[in-house]
């Protein structure tokens, strides 16, 4: 009984992880089309995480870094080829225009913090 | 209001007394909330509402007759930078230090074993305070795990934090749950891990500490060469000198530089002379001399003369400005090789947490008794030892010290994917002119026919040349000029495309230029013909000089090879590296520059819209090309190579074509380039394969794999302590790129 129990728990806690981290796609948090978007970084997450433009729409990302913690210094948009280093507690803007629709993740130099700028 | 901080520095400030005459005239202007002023560094801060800009302190500060620079914003930023950092240090060091406290005595208490068990009253009251300890210490000290790690999981993320959130929370909960309903669990289980869990904390703690250390050193070069900016220059304005800060000169100022002093800014000298050291960018050993008309660049060092130019650039403009930019935008980049480690980060914490789970599965369903104790400490030694940020880490880190490294030696790479291709080259295609010569023809020889007087040739020469745009006229009117020959009016100038000039000289027609312009105009060359020949077979230039219809001798022009070009191409060749030469230049002098450098490989006769073809031709041949040339009539060419070198006059940085631009004119770059490449290349792999065995191997042995073969279980300390110290590895193995030096910078 217990064995089936734990052996239970284990693997729905495995579907757990895998439906939380790579299946589910996170709504509420996401922002809507703005021309400026503060984004946080705190806490080991980009706040928000998530932010939707439309494909020829000029949006400013406005990152404000306050994590003292190195991992947090630079900010990598691999796929759009831009990477800012974000001084401590100093606002950093990054323009954007971007003419394709695609799914770009913007992540730290070591990939620990990640977001997501989704263009339709 | 809003209001901002302004901080000067002052000059002239002689006297305690001036204190409060600055201090209450800053204060008198309307706006200023507060002005103070520190006599021991002659500073004053001055508190305002922020429509108020800089300038209008200085300006009161001046008329008072002190001069005033604001501290810039660099400067400002890395000091309070430093300040932050140093922060961040201290309070790491405290948090290492409190959980070591309570971590280590643990430890030996649990090593000499003088534990009560925990079914005796002693041992339940003993543990619980020491668990009551280790919460404070997981509080404290690994709060920002637990912060760090709720945020991301909220955010469908995990990261570093999680793993040592969950490592560590499930030791300490396993314990009290061990403390508080020891009957629960089995004999054997009845065991707790307080001591775990809070030197894991320390050790995390102490690898960032030291993390932060190495990292100091990664950012070294930009910190350098932003050091290299000064902050004042002196300014000629209205026949009297002040100095005045950097941000407020404006292009066309007349600044004096005396012996010694570092040049301020980007401009061309407009009086006096100097020999100037701009091997700080350029990385060129030899003081450059510098005469009325040449550039001089900002940051750089004047070292006997004194002198007054005129600038020409200012702020962002200014070369190393430019410089600084570039490397820093190259230094975050990230070439093709970091794009696997990225892929692997968003799939590897969440892998790990399962493997965790899996691993405890395992020791439940097939390991030995107690169970439930295997479960815990393999699957938290698994959780700790994953190391994502070592392997996120191990190639942006050598792109930044090895791009570093390379612009310490004048050596600009634009793009981190510039860095890794000029590693893997197997052609190296060299531009002639201006890029193995020096690019400025000079003439070599003046050959009158017996009867005919040297220096009246070499005037009419000149004469007709003048007017001309030719690069070769430039260097004959340039020998007439420095043999202080007096030129005369020519008249009916005509220039001849693709043959050479005509015009009247003193009612004489007189004819310049090539064998064809001489056989249109019937002029018998006689034995000229075979010196011509022979000229040219030297990698000389012949222009026959005639009057009338009488050949009166030969100019022989030549573009000298730069003094160390051979010994360059030799080094390359010694790379293993196919050297081509590729010119637009006539095939017999073309192959005369080649043997004088060693180069049997020619392309001449290259149009120069021809010349991106013929590298397009070579990759075709499986052949990874980069291109050397001057960056303007290069530019396609540079930009279809693998890898494109703009070979620096030293003073422009932004050649967008090409993915590496040297900044001194020796073909050394090119092989230092080359070798910096390679070097930071093979760096980028060991972090690499180090990073990901390190995870590989670690994790199967953190779960117990090797258990059932030698009984060995990892202890999730030294589990934590290994991945503590694997970042720490990469970062410290990047670091040795800094000792690297290539050796053709000292020959």
């Amino acid at each position: 009984m217990i064995t089936l129990l734990v052996n239970t728990i284990g693997i729905f806690l495995v579907g757990l992880i895998i439906w939380w981290f790579w299946i589910y796609q996170s709504r509420d948090d996401s922002t809507k089309i703005d021309n400026l978007i503060e984004i946080k970084v705190k806490d080991g997450v980009y706040q928000p995480a998530h932010i939707e433009t439309e494909v020829n729409h000029s949006i400013t990302l406005r990152f404000i870094r306050e994590d003292p913690s190195p991992c947090a210094e630079t900010v990598v948009f691999s796929s759009l080829n831009i990477s800012k280093q974000l001084p401590l507690h100093e606002s950093v803007d990054i323009s954007l225009n971007i003419k394709k629709p695609g799914e770009y993740e913007f992540t730290c130099q070591m990939g620990m913090y990640r977001g997501k700028l989704t263009v339709k | 209001m809003k209001k901002n901080n302004y901080t000067f520095v002052l000059t002239g400030v002689r006297c305690a007394s001036c204190v409060a005459k600055i201090e209450s005239t800053l204060q008198k202007i309307s706006g200023v909330l507060d002005a103070k002023m520190n006599f021991l560094d002659h500073t004053v801060t001055v508190s305002a509402d922020d429509k108020l800009s800089a300038n209008i302190f200085i300006k009161a500060l001046e008329q008072l007759g002190y001069g005033a620079t604001l501290i810039d914003g660099i400067e400002q930023n890395e000091a309070k930078k430093k300040s932050l950092e140093q922060q961040y240090y201290n309070n790491l060091i405290a948090k290492t230090f409190v959980a070591a406290i309570v971590g280590v005595p643990l430890f030996i208490i649990g090593v000499i074993d003088v534990m009560p068990s925990l079914q005796t009253e002693q041992g339940y009251w003993i543990n619980l305070v020491f668990g009551l300890a280790t919460l404070g210490v997981l509080i404290y000290s690994g709060g920002h795990f637990f912060v760090g790690g709720w945020k991301a999981l909220k955010a469908h993320n995990a990261n570093m934090d999680t793993l040592i959130a969950i490592g560590t929370g499930i030791a300490w909960l396993y314990s009290m749950v061990a403390i508080l309903f020891t009957h629960l669990l089995p004999d054997m289980a009845q065991h707790v891990y307080f001591e775990a869990a809070a030197i894991i904390i320390a050790l995390v703690n102490l690898g960032a500490v030291l993390e932060l250390r190495a990292r100091r050193h990664t950012s070294e070069a930009i910190q350098r060469l932003m050091k290299l900016q000064p902050k004042t220059a002196r300014v000629i304005r209205n026949n009297g000198e002040i100095d005045i800060p950097i941000e407020s000169l404006q292009i066309g100022e007349l600044i004096r530089v005396r012996p010694g002093e570092q040049i301020p800014i980007d401009g061309v000298l407009t009086e006096g002379s100097s020999n100037v050291d701009e091997s700080m960018l350029t990385g060129e050993p030899l003081a450059n001399e510098k005469k009325i008309g040449d550039k001089v660049i900002g940051g750089t060092l004047n070292k006997n003369g004194s002198f007054i130019f005129q600038t020409s650039h200012v702020g962002k403009e200014t070369v190393l400005a430019q410089i600084i930019q570039l490397v820093q935008q190259a230094q975050n980049s990230k070439p093709a090789l970091a794009r696997l480690a990225d892929q692997i980060s968003a799939y590897f914490v969440p892998s790990v947490l399962i493997i965790a789970i899996v691993t405890a599965l395992i020791w439940f369903n097939v390991g030995i008794e107690p169970k439930i104790a295997y479960m815990l400490v393999t699957s938290m030694a698994v959780l700790v030892i994953a190391c994502p940020c070592a392997l996120g880490l191990a190639v942006p880190i050598s792109v930044t010290v090895g791009i570093g490294k390379a612009a310490e030696y004048g050596v600009l790479i634009r793009h981190a994917d510039a860095l890794q291709q000029a590693g893997q080259l197997t052609t190296i295609v060299l531009d002639k002119t201006g890029t193995i010569t020096l690019g400025r023809p000079e003439v070599t020889g003046v050959y009158p026919v017996h009867d005919q007087d040297r220096n009246r040739m070499l005037i009419l020469a000149a004469s007709l040349e003048v007017g001309s745009e030719h690069p070769l006229a430039e260097a004959i009117v340039t020998a007439a000029k420095k043999d202080g020959l007096a030129l005369l009016n020519t008249t009916n100038f005509h220039a001849i495309t693709g043959q050479g000039v005509g015009g009247t000289i003193d009612g004489q027609q007189i004819w310049l230029g090539n064998r064809y312009l001489m056989e249109q105009q019937r002029i018998e060359l006689g034995g000229l013909k075979q010196q011509a020949d022979q000229l040219a077979a030297s990698g000389q230039t012949p222009i026959f000089v005639a009057a009338e219809k009488e050949i009166i001798g030969i100019l022989s022009i030549a573009d000298p090879i730069k003094p160390d070009s051979k010994i360059a191409i030799q080094r390359l060749q010694k790379m293993g590296l196919k050297v081509i030469m590729m010119t637009g230049d006539h095939q017999m002098t073309a192959h005369a520059i080649a043997n004088q450098v060693g180069i049997s490989d020619v392309m001449a006769e290259v149009l120069p819209k021809d010349k991106a073809e013929k590298i397009s031709e070579l990759q075709k041949k499986s052949e990874k090309v980069g291109m050397v040339g001057d960056g303007i009539n290069d530019a396609p060419a540079l930009a279809q190579a693998e890898v494109g070198f703009a070979i620096g006059t030293g003073t422009d940085v932004a050649i967008e074509s090409a993915g590496i631009t040297l900044m001194r004119g020796s073909l050394q770059g090119v092989a230092d380039a080359i070798v910096i490449s390679q070097q930071t290349i093979r760096n980028m792999k060991q972090n690499l394969f180090g990073a990901l065995i390190y995870n590989v191997m670690g994790i199967p042995i953190a779960a117990g794999i090797l258990f059932p073969f030698t009984g060995l279980l990892l202890n999730p300390m030294i589990a934590g302590a290994a991945m503590a110290l694997s970042s720490v590895t990469v970062v410290t193995n990047a670091n040795r790129l800094r000792f690297f030096k290539p050796t053709g910078i000292n020959s």
